[in-house]
């Protein structure tokens, strides 16, 4: 194994601090076509304590698999700050020690493996690249192949076709993790995989953070998984953070309408209990011209005039720790179901 | 209408095999047999590679010819649906029996507007008139809720979003008034607040039409949602059939119930989930024992010697397991 990375913070200082991260992407535009812009992300900024696990859940085009992406600098940002245990992105800290300390996961387990590697191969790879020995890499792998459910013997020197979805979703983890990482993204990292084997995955990842002490955020849509596997829930809606709390307050008295909608979308779980009507109608907009103010005000049943014309801040909903953006729970917003401004201040 | 054709399943499938040759062989469907009533949804839940779509996919001849040996019946409304000629099974699809797919991005044509794509269906399988079909595109645009239905008739697939194309191809499928609706997880591509929006629509068009529909998912969630009646396929098989009462409450065969237990609705943080240890069988060869048993907590040496026998617990209820056997007082 890889020397463990020093932690330098101290508990108290998160492992992961993302300000006012932006991505927008140019679109279209040719020789006489103006060029648009997707807001994929915009001004998303949260941070992640160590030793937790933070999901993050939203529709598609939402932004989550962006903002995953720029953690990783798998592709450059426009604007904002990555932190990662005090260290500043690009400056304190460089790229290669960040790929180093944050791994990810991607949800198509075959296109994130080399087809002409081994399994045994590409778990050692990453080690190698930083140093390892190739035989001290090749017992690291087989020791991770352990570790993640799968007998090295049967494995080790198998191509990623030939083994079924899940198992190979299993060698991905055991090579996000053979570079000893501290931080590990997940992106939709169980949602193709199939029912049955989503529940062992799931299990494999809570005994792995545990005896290897990783953080993970976990990027999903599935709203049941990310209750199960999250402490706190960042719920994203066209680019931005609309809410974030710790996960049982949210999903038990979500306060953005958005999140209201997305819980109540779920499927019933009880045929006694079918959804009679639809929380809310019509497709999430078009990032690549966002509403105006709150940008969910155009699906919104509690939309007034203050909503279209400003863009509400994300502000504490009960205590400091969950937050919602939304003029309903900004104090003084103009909105007529907005508390008074002057219970703020009390 | 006699009172004997009106007790009849309007889809009834015996024994169907499928079987895909070439450079591996596949046993994708081993002697399926499902009867349903006119009016009913029957949900066919399972995992990739259970054979659910394939099942599906036959009742309407859509498997490739060549590489594919059928054997079994499906009838349909009274048609021996295997032995149809071209024109026979032109004629049944679209009026008889109509499938949705998971992408209607792939199964609309991207060079016609929705309105042309539907007035075709109509006028090809109806013999309308040009007008005529026009007027039934828009009625139908205007059915499954598609906002400024007119204006939308002139829209090509790629200028709608996923929800209203998902929309657009139930109303192509719905334009010439089928009996049978055939949906291939609609859903499964669409975001969760657009899901729960396109299930209550096609619940109720189905009750409106009086429709009977075969609703293949995975998720038991929107089974849940829109089915009277589920069957569970594993390995190519039926293996437990009943009400959807019955198999979310109360399901027998060890597969649902391993499946209902892992799931992740309603778990604790911290606490474990029950899960089915290993992994489905590769299909490379036909069954000659259960093929769950390699998986399953209860097996036992009969299980892997023979093929379970179809218990009938009460009429409509199946089960395909020995512990079923030993809970049927033997009559």
């Amino acid at each position: 194994m890889l020397e463990p990375i020093e932690d330098l913070g101290g508990a108290a200082q998160p492992l992961l601090e993302v300000k006012g991260l932006v991505k927008h992407f140019p679109v279209g535009g040719g020789l006489f076509a103006k060029t648009k812009v997707v807001q994929a992300v915009d001004d998303v900024s949260f941070t992640v304590a160590k030793g937790e696990t933070v999901g993050i859940v939203g529709e598609s085009g939402c932004g989550k698999s962006t903002t995953a992406r720029l953690l990783m600098q798998l592709m450059p940002r426009n604007e904002g700050e990555i932190i990662f245990d005090g260290q500043l992105v690009g400056e304190s800290m460089s790229l290669r020690d960040l790929r180093r300390a944050m791994q990810m996961v991607f949800q198509d387990s075959y296109a994130s493996l080399n087809p002409r590697l081994t399994i045994e191969e590409s778990i050692a790879f990453g080690p190698k690249v930083h140093g390892m020995a190739d035989g001290a890499a090749r017992t690291l792998a087989r020791d991770l192949l352990t570790k993640v459910g799968l007998k090295p013997e049967t494995f080790a020197n198998r191509y990623p076709h030939e083994v079924s979805g899940g198992q190979r979703q299993r060698v991905n983890i055991a090579r996000a993790l053979a570079l000893n990482p501290r931080l590990v993204i997940l992106d939709e990292a169980v949602s193709a995989l199939d029912k049955s084997v989503e529940a062992q995955v799931l299990n494999l990842l809570v005994d792995l953070k545990r005896e290897f002490g990783l953080t993970y955020l976990f990027i999903s849509h599935d709203l049941n998984v990310v209750r199960y596997i999250s402490d706190r829930v960042l719920v994203m809606y066209l680019g931005q953070v609309v809410e974030l709390g710790p996960v049982d307050e949210v999903w038990d008295g979500p306060a953005h309408p958005y999140t209201q909608a997305l819980l109540a979308a779920m499927p019933a779980s009880d045929p006694d209990q079918r959804t009679e009507v639809p929380p809310i109608t019509g497709d999430p907009p078009n990032p690549i011209d966002p509403p105006s103010g709150c940008r969910f005000h155009t699906r919104c049943g509690f939309c007034e005039d203050v909503c279209i014309s400003t863009v509400p801040r994300l502000s504490m909903v009960a205590d400091g720790a969950h937050q919602a953006a939304c003029h309903m729970v900004i104090p003084g917003s103009g909105h007529t179901r907005a508390p008074a401004a002057s219970e703020a201040a009390a | 209408m006699s009172l004997a054709s009106d007790t009849a399943p309007l889809v009834e499938i015996d024994n169907l095999t499928i079987r895909f040759t070439g450079e591996r062989t596949v046993h994708a469907v081993n002697g399926v047999s499902l009867a349903l009533p006119k009016g009913q949804v029957l949900g066919l839940l399972g995992e990739s590679g259970s054979g659910k779509s394939v099942t599906l996919r036959a009742l309407m001849r859509l498997l490739p010819k060549k590489r594919t040996q059928i054997s079994g019946t499906v009838r349909v409304a009274g048609q021996d649906v295997l032995a149809l000629d071209d024109d026979a099974l032109s004629a049944f699809r679209g009026r008889t029996v109509s499938m949705i797919f998971q992408e209607p991005a792939l199964a609309l044509d991207p060079v016609y507007t929705i309105g042309d794509q539907i007035t075709e269906s109509v006028v090809r399988h109806e013999g309308a008139s040009h007008a005529t079909g026009r007027a039934r595109a828009l009625e139908m645009l205007e059915l499954v809720r598609i906002p400024s239905a007119k204006r939308r008739l002139d829209a090509y697939p790629h200028e709608m979003s996923g929800g209203m194309r998902q929309r657009a191809m139930i109303a192509l499928a719905l334009a010439c008034r089928p009996q049978v609706l055939l949906a291939d997880e609609p859903t499964t591509a669409l975001d969760a607040t657009v899901q729960i929006q396109i299930l209550l629509l096609l619940r109720e068009l189905q009750r409106e039409m009086g429709m009977s529909v075969i609703f293949v998912t995975h998720d038991i969630g929107v089974a849940i949602e829109i089915c009277d009646k589920v069957a569970v396929m594993y390995a190519g098989q039926i293996v437990e059939t009943g009400s959807l009462r019955d198999i979310v409450r109360d399901a027998r065969h060890p597969y649902p119930r391993g499946l209902l237990a892992s799931t992740v609705h309603g778990a604790k943080r911290g606490q474990r989930l029950e899960t089915i240890p290993g992994t489905p069988p590769s299909l490379s060869e036909a069954p000659s024992a259960c093929s769950f048993a390699p998986r399953c907590t209860f097996a036992r040496q009969v299980c892997r010697e023979r093929l379970p026998p179809a218990v009938e617990l009460s009429p409509g209820r199946v089960v395909r397991c020995v512990l079923a056997q030993e809970t049927v007082p033997v009559t």
